[in-house]
């Protein structure tokens, strides 16, 4: 799906040679700093590496319409971005973004249903947690769906059972959509449970790459 | 049409004794203004004393190049007022998109206004051109300086929103939408108030101008009606030009925030 050669963005990352397969659930992990959420940036387009070049779906990412691209290759911010209005408003501003036709209520609460999200629709997102932000822009990505997912620790602000019961609804559903789901984790548990393909980043570099 | 009252030399010492007394009230109080106070009327009086010599010679010897001369001279300094007074750093790209504004904005409303409404004859009869130049451009310049604030601080402390836009599909338009009308309320706003309060709250400058240069209170209105209207209209479409051009500044040809 991803191909990426020789690959530099500023001093953050130098990546040789990476492969993300299609139709699998891919776990980048690392420690902090190690460039990570440089990576998703740059498959998203919201930044351009400065050497190499990274392909999706064997197209160079400089020939694609960046607008088109970030249709296709979604991603979920750590600290996701709520915007003005409702928990509606919210999962609906997606499908404004997008350009597609919004969805009816049924269905927006079926998203929200995958993330344990249980307030009302109609309920202001200003006084959400920041777990429940976290859900509910999720959910958002989710509706939308995208042939890659670009989730950034998805699960950092739930608990660990939330984070189990959330991961194994999400991963059962973009299986279900036959999509590409890429993630940053540092749960190893999420790693154990999900990951059919691993990779491992360190100060910018890629260590390891495995499949589980 | 009956003249008004030259001011003499005496006259216009009392005004600047009343200032002098404002100067050592404001320093018995202790508010260390009084420099700022003394150095601004200077400048005004310099500045005016000099202006009122070129009016006169302008006036006496109308001419286009000199109306052009003019106009231009008010509208480059206008642009770079705006430039200074903006306090976040202004990238060369928006500079560039406030002095099109500007001068598209401007011009368009001036030849619609000298033309059209007022129907100066010659077009460049500075009596008119010249002060209601100034009126437009000025009114102008604090919009968009309005404008280009609210903008600025609007994309630099939203840039996470505008990214959240992006990252999920969103054009820069689509993305910045928020903000390129809060700019345009923002930048809008003082000509509003100033024509609901007109009359009322307070009796506009040039109307009271008109008043005390003799002529009737009802040609005065008129007058004033016609340029508060021009200047809505400017206002209007050099801030409406800045905000749709001013945008995409901020997005490289990749739709990435350069911010």
């Amino acid at each position: 799906m991803f191909t990426l050669r020789g690959v530099k963005y500023k001093d953050i990352l130098d990546i040789n040679e990476l492969d993300i397969p299609e139709q699998r659930i891919t776990c980048i992990v690392g420690e902090s700093g190690s460039g990570k959420t440089t990576l998703l940036r740059l498959l998203n387009h919201l930044i351009s590496y400065d050497e190499g070049e990274i392909c999706f779906q064997k197209t160079p990412l400089s020939l694609w319409n960046p607008i088109e691209l970030r249709r296709k290759v979604m991603m979920l911010s750590q600290s996701p971005a709520i915007f003005e209005g409702t928990v509606r408003d919210n999962l609906l501003i997606g499908f404004k973004f997008c350009e597609k036709p919004p969805v009816e209520d049924s269905q927006l609460q079926d998203a929200l249903e995958i993330v344990r999200f249980h307030k009302d629709l109609s309920q202001d997102s200003n006084s959400l947690s920041g777990g429940e932000k976290q859900r509910l822009a999720l959910a958002r990505v989710l509706l939308l769906e995208p042939q890659v997912f670009l989730l950034d620790e998805p699960s950092s602000a739930l608990d660990e059972e939330t984070t189990q019961f959330v991961m194994e609804q999400l991963v059962q559903h973009v299986k279900h959509l036959k999509k590409t789901m890429l993630m940053v984790t540092h749960s190893k548990a999420v790693v154990q449970a999900f990951a059919e393909h691993v990779v491992e980043t360190k100060k910018g570099k890629i260590v390891l790459t495995k499949e589980a | 049409m009956q003249g008004s009252i030259d001011l003499s030399i005496w006259q216009l010492t009392a005004a600047y004794i009343f200032i002098l007394l404002l100067i050592v009230i404001v320093r018995l109080k202790g508010i260390p203004r009084e420099k700022e106070i003394l150095i601004s009327s200077l400048r005004m009086t310099i500045q005016l004393v000099l202006v009122g010599y070129i009016l006169a010679y302008v006036f006496e010897h109308s001419h286009p190049v000199y109306a052009l001369v003019i106009i231009a001279i008010m509208l480059i300094f206008a642009i770079y007022n705006i430039f200074n007074r903006t306090k976040s750093p202004l990238s060369a790209e928006i500079k560039k998109i406030i002095a099109l504004s500007m001068t598209v904005g401007i011009l368009a409303s001036l030849i619609y206004f000298i033309l059209v409404v007022l129907q100066v004859s010659p077009w460049y009869e500075p009596r008119y051109v010249i002060p209601i130049a100034g009126m437009i451009i000025g009114n102008s310049m604090t919009g968009i300086s309005l404008g280009v604030k609210t903008l600025v601080e609007g994309m630099t402390t939203n840039k996470q929103l505008v990214e959240a836009a992006l990252i999920l599909g969103a054009t820069p338009k689509m993305a910045s939408k928020q903000i390129v009308n809060n700019a345009f309320d923002a930048a809008m706003l003082p000509t509003i108030n100033s024509m609901v309060g007109m009359g009322i709250v307070f009796l506009p400058g040039m109307m009271t101008g008109q008043i005390l240069g003799g002529a009737s209170p009802v040609v005065a209105i008129e007058y004033q009606i016609a340029v508060m209207l021009g200047i809505v209209g400017s206002v209007s479409l050099t801030v409406l030009l800045f905000v749709q051009l001013g945008y995409k500044t901020f997005f490289n040809s990749r739709i990435q925030m350069k911010i």
